[in-house]
């Protein structure tokens, strides 16, 4: 019996910088998801099929053995927990910066001394922003937002974002700057449990053709 | 008109009558083979005092467990969020025997957050322990009743997950690790995040020996080979280590001799219940079944808050999980409708009828529904003055 191996995926910036190391353990996409509607992708190899999702499902597909591995932003990992799941291997694609941002001229300002009340948060990193501030000693309001976040400064709904920042032009077109550094991102290749024990030649193979990969593409 | 009423607490389930049967099916079955393996059933209380519920489990089993005070004593109550260490405390303090000791049990644990993928709750716990016998005799026959209950519920490939929580824990030792570097590893062991890992150690100031120790730890998981491999690659460690690899290596080879069939994978940096257990873990896995279906390991230590330190080991599962892999039949048996009238002879029948095991539906005045929508495949008809079971 050939057991089937499932890789999950977003669409966009991750999918195209996996797609070569899945190259290099001989995996290759029968289809482009830019153009097919498909959501699950055959592949090269009969048993190996990928499934495109959204990039903040990627972890509970995973980690529900929905699929055996999966390639997932820190940042998606960081706010899901990452129970019940491996994340052996960092991948060095995607990067980005996980940021506390403000407006420019907020730069110099204390904490509290930006509203002198409790700061208000803007983030879909809920989780994540919550834990930062906390280590710092601060007690925030947070706001649950799912897009858009350099909005929220601006109309009054809050006094910062926490958010992925990558080269920080969409912050700076909004009048915004990155304040406060919490954390690097990297996408991560993440593994279900109970693949890992079941699945076990195929999934080590693939682990170590996929670290192959990335220390010849660093 | 509130229609959400019949909404239950998420997480919190009911068995319906097909379910329940098969529940009640297994539970049955489960509970005589333990006891034929010399297991004796004991029924800890569903709730107790915090103090003993919660010691020596961690602050995890603090977490989960729902408490509430008693009016009576001021005295702070958990309602049980696994009963192992209720079983512990029946065995050192209640029982107090000093001969081995096998316990098994099985009842409803609440937690206050689902830890597994079920999002369940509630689970219905069934286990089993062995308590008074220090080495790996008593960790084989716990696998072997573990696996033998699996098989008894018709589960078909079964693969069997290892490892020694020793090797960690003395590798961290070895390498003098602090309390708050021990914890931030652990948490990076789990998730074999290895970069993390890294980081950890580099910034840790350890001996390169034990950072290139600790750090291969993720890796050292497979067939039986690993075990070799580990020898190799943990060759600095002490000998508790060493130890730990020669226990794993005699289980393997006594489970292979009873059970040639099971898979055999071996994972030494599974850390599953780091805070109570003390030497060799294990889980049972599943194809199709994202998590493990059952699991268990030693505990030595857990008895000492009730004055004993007694060697322990022993497994749990949720029986409605097993319920669900189970590819046993289970249907309720088809019953036998007796129409409603008010002939003696008709109700001595249906006493015979049930005496003999058979299930009998009697006909309520007026009621709706014939024979096959009351679940009966049969009824009960008067032919020549007798009453005679026909198809229904």
């Amino acid at each position: 019996m050939s057991q089937q191996f499932i890789i999950a995926l977003s669409k966009g910036r991750i999918f195209n910088e996996t797609l070569p190391l899945l190259a290099h353990a001989g995996i290759k996409p029968a289809d482009d998801p830019e153009t097919s509607r498909k959501l699950i992708l055959d592949t090269n190899r009969g048993d190996t099929k990928l499934l495109i999702l959204r990039a903040a499902d990627v972890p509970t597909y995973v980690q529900y053995g929905a699929a055996d591995v999966g390639v997932a932003g820190k940042d998606v990992l960081m706010e899901h927990g990452g129970e019940g799941l491996y994340e052996p291997v960092d991948l060095r694609i995607a990067k980005c910066r996980l940021m506390v941002a403000g407006r420019a001229g907020d730069i110099n300002q204390p904490q509290a001394g930006v509203t002198g009340r409790r700061l208000r948060v803007a983030t879909k990193y809920i989780n994540s922003a919550r834990r930062y501030y906390a280590s710092k000693g601060e007690q925030v309001e947070l706001i649950k937002l799912y897009g858009s976040m350099e909005l929220a400064p601006l109309v009054g709904l809050a006094d910062r974002i926490v958010d992925v920042v990558d080269t920080g032009n969409t912050l700076k077109a909004n009048g915004l700057a990155p304040l406060e550094h919490i954390a690097d991102i990297s996408s991560r290749l993440i593994v279900n449990k109970a693949s890992m024990k079941m699945k076990h030649e195929k999934v080590k193979t693939f682990i170590s053709d996929i670290m192959d990969a990335v220390s010849r593409g660093g | 008109m509130n229609n959400e009423r019949w909404v239950l607490p998420e997480g919190i389930e009911e068995l319906l009558p097909q379910d329940a049967y098969r529940v009640e099916l297994l539970r049955r079955q489960l509970l005589d083979m333990f006891s034929a393996w010399g297991y004796e059933l004991v029924i800890p209380p569903f709730l107790e005092y915090t103090d003993s519920l919660l010691t020596g489990m961690g602050s995890d089993l603090d977490l989960q467990t729902f408490k509430l005070v008693d009016q009576k004593s001021g005295r702070m109550m958990g309602i049980r969020a696994d009963m192992t260490p209720q079983v512990a405390r029946i065995d050192a303090h209640q029982l107090g025997r000093e001969q081995p000791t096998r316990l098994c049990y099985m009842g409803t644990v609440l937690r206050t957050h689902a830890d597994d993928l079920s999002n369940k709750r509630s689970l219905m716990q069934i286990g089993a322990e062995l308590y008074g016998h220090d080495g790996v005799a008593s960790d084989i026959e716990i696998i072997r009743l573990m696996l033998a209950m699996l098989q008894r519920i018709g589960l078909g490939d079964i693969y069997l997950d290892l490892g020694h929580v020793d090797i960690f824990r003395s590798l961290a030792h070895q390498a003098k690790l602090d309390r708050q570097q021990e914890n931030l590893l652990f948490d990076a062991l789990q998730r074999k995040a290895a970069p993390e890992i890294n980081d950890i150690l580099k910034q840790s100031g350890i001996s390169a020996v034990s950072q290139s120790m600790l750090s291969e730890l993720i890796w050292l998981n497979g067939g039986v080979d690993v075990l070799n491999k580990a020898r190799k690659t943990l060759k600095a460690a002490d000998s508790n280590v060493k130890k730990a690899i020669d226990n794993l290596e005699f289980i393997a080879a006594q489970l292979a001799k009873h059970d040639p069939l099971i898979e055999l994978h071996f994972d030494l940096a599974e850390l599953r219940g780091y805070n109570y257990h003390t030497g060799v873990v294990f889980a049972a896995y599943k194809p199709g079944a994202g998590q493990s279906i059952a699991q268990g390991g030693r505990y030595d230590h857990i008895g000492e808050v009730f004055g004993r330190a007694r060697p322990a080991t022993g497994f749990t599962a949720d029986l409605r999980a097993l319920m669900e892999y189970s590819s046993n039949p289970g249907a309720v048996e088809p019953g036998i409708f007796a129409p409603c009238t008010d002939d003696e002879a008709q109700t001595k029948t249906i006493d015979e009828l049930r005496a003999q095991g058979n299930r009998v539906i009697a006909a309520l005045p007026g009621q709706t529904g014939d024979a096959k929508s009351m679940g009966c495949d049969r009824r009960l008809e008067k032919q020549n003055d007798k009453w005679v079971v026909v198809k229904a």
